[in-house]
């Protein structure tokens, strides 16, 4: 092990890192805003409402994020269609196409962990709010998307995970992420294992930062309960 | 506009590579699952604390980390050793071999979590009777736990199935010849990125729709021993 280029080369890890957590902080909360709405209609009683999102989510669910990236970044070029709207500000640069394709994955992924929480809502709880005379908004906002989502709580920080695990592809559409960055660095001093080692650390850190926050917040969003 | 200009023998051959790297990782992955569900349960510290320690590493870098990591640490590695013992070629490691040891490793740690939690969940009472009678406990693990564990393990083992399968598109990065990386290839032929990325999202989306049938039939075979109540 090489110590001495690890050292030298750490702020320009700490820059990836930076684009990493920027990244996945962002289309995380992107990701969320769709995904509430979504849910929303994948576990409503009527066909249309509950199928027609189910189109999104099996392909984004499907199909490897790395050709959702490819598909964005370099299929879009393809159409002139694209190219002479106004799209193409958003569609050339590698940043916005990033962000939009990790937050339709993760959106899809958190769609279906919410629906799946909405749909184990107690039915006493949903009766007795339509037995207060609840319209059915009120009723979602009250009682069944606060309960739903503290339920979801677990399986949402998994995805969360997985998304910052996934985000390490950024590098492949040009990102200096955690990754490119150290790509690039490996390509001046050739010293692979050093440097994939030490990304692979600063992962696992991220990793277990992450757990300890949402781990708190898991407590005081459940405080009700007394376990 | 699917028009694939001759190429389509090359996406095929890709799409049967993919499978084949799945395939590959998948049994790489459930060998390393299961000596690593073996080492966590086991009474040896030691080997608990090397699970312990493989898995949450493991879990806890991404994929393609891993398949860098794999390919080109493990060359350097190599050759590094190779130094040092006086040879002074260049060793190249196999793509195919590198591709499935990276994701038959990350596979591995996720699936020795799947194995531990299954045979965790097979009563006592049956090992205890099958020690009694007389069965050695590499009897009792072929006879009466593993059967049965598998049987709890196949839906968590067929999700994690599904993210290999979709983890394979990362080994296109290290230049292994399957269906995304024979994509590219066909792209910067024809370009026409959208129309070679479609269709190799829509073979994957096929692939997949084949291992959910797959599961579930292999997940009623397993439970053909067993009462369900109707709800």
């Amino acid at each position: 092990m090489n110590w001495e280029e690890i050292i030298i080369a750490l702020p320009k890890f700490w820059g990836g890192a930076l684009l990493t957590m920027e990244l996945v902080i962002l289309a995380c909360l992107a990701g969320f805003v769709i995904a509430v709405p979504v849910a929303m209609m994948r576990a409503s009683q009527n066909w249309w409402l509950r199928n027609i999102p189910l189109i999104y989510t099996f392909f984004f669910r499907g199909t490897p994020l790395l050709v959702q990236l490819f598909l964005f970044y370099y299929g879009a070029a393809q159409f002139d269609v694209v190219r002479e709207s106004f799209l193409w500000i958003v569609f050339k640069e590698a940043y916005w196409c990033a962000l939009i394709v990790f937050a339709l994955n993760t959106g899809a992924y958190t769609a279906e962990i919410f629906r799946g929480a909405i749909q184990t809502v107690p039915h006493g709880e949903v009766e007795a709010g339509v037995a207060m005379g609840m319209t059915k908004s009120t009723l979602y906002r009250r009682i069944v998307l606060p309960r739903a989502l503290r339920m979801a709580l677990p399986s949402y920080g998994n995805e969360i995970i997985l998304m910052l695990k996934s985000s390490a592809l950024a590098y492949t559409i040009t990102l200096m992420d955690l990754t490119g960055v150290t790509r690039t660095i490996i390509a001046r001093n050739y010293l692979a294992i050093e440097m994939y080692f030490t990304a692979g650390v600063i992962y696992l850190i991220l990793t277990f930062i992450f757990i300890q926050v949402w781990m708190r917040v898991e407590k005081r969003l459940l405080r009700f309960q007394n376990t | 506009m699917l028009d694939l200009q001759g190429f389509g023998p090359q996406i095929a051959f890709g799409a049967w590579m993919t499978v084949q790297v799945a395939v590959g990782g998948l049994a790489i992955g459930l060998i390393l699952g299961l000596m690593g569900a073996a080492a966590k349960l086991s009474a040896n510290p030691v080997l608990r604390w090397t699970g312990q320690g493989y898995t949450t590493v493991v879990r806890g870098i991404p994929e393609i980390l891993m398949v860098l990591l794999v390919y080109f640490g493990g060359e350097d590695i190599l050759n590094r050793l190779a130094e040092t013992v006086g040879y002074d070629g260049y060793i190249e490691i196999n793509v195919f071999i590198a591709g499935i040891t990276a994701l038959g490793l990350s596979f591995g740690a996720y699936a020795t979590e799947v194995f531990r939690g299954a045979i965790q969940s097979v009563p006592v009472g049956q090992i205890e009777a099958a020690t009694a009678c007389g069965m050695s406990s590499r009897q009792v693990f072929l006879r009466i736990t593993l059967p049965q564990a598998m049987r709890l393990a196949i839906p968590g083992l067929g999700n994690l199935f599904q993210c290999l399968l979709k983890d394979t598109s990362l080994v296109s990065l290290i230049a292994l010849p399957e269906l995304m990386r024979n994509s590219s290839i066909a792209i910067s032929n024809t370009r026409e990125p959208f129309t070679f990325y479609f269709i190799a999202a829509l073979i994957y989306l096929a692939i997949t729709c084949v291992v959910l049938v797959g599961q579930l039939y292999g997940e009623r075979w397993a439970n053909k021993g067993v009462r369900q109540a109707n709800s």
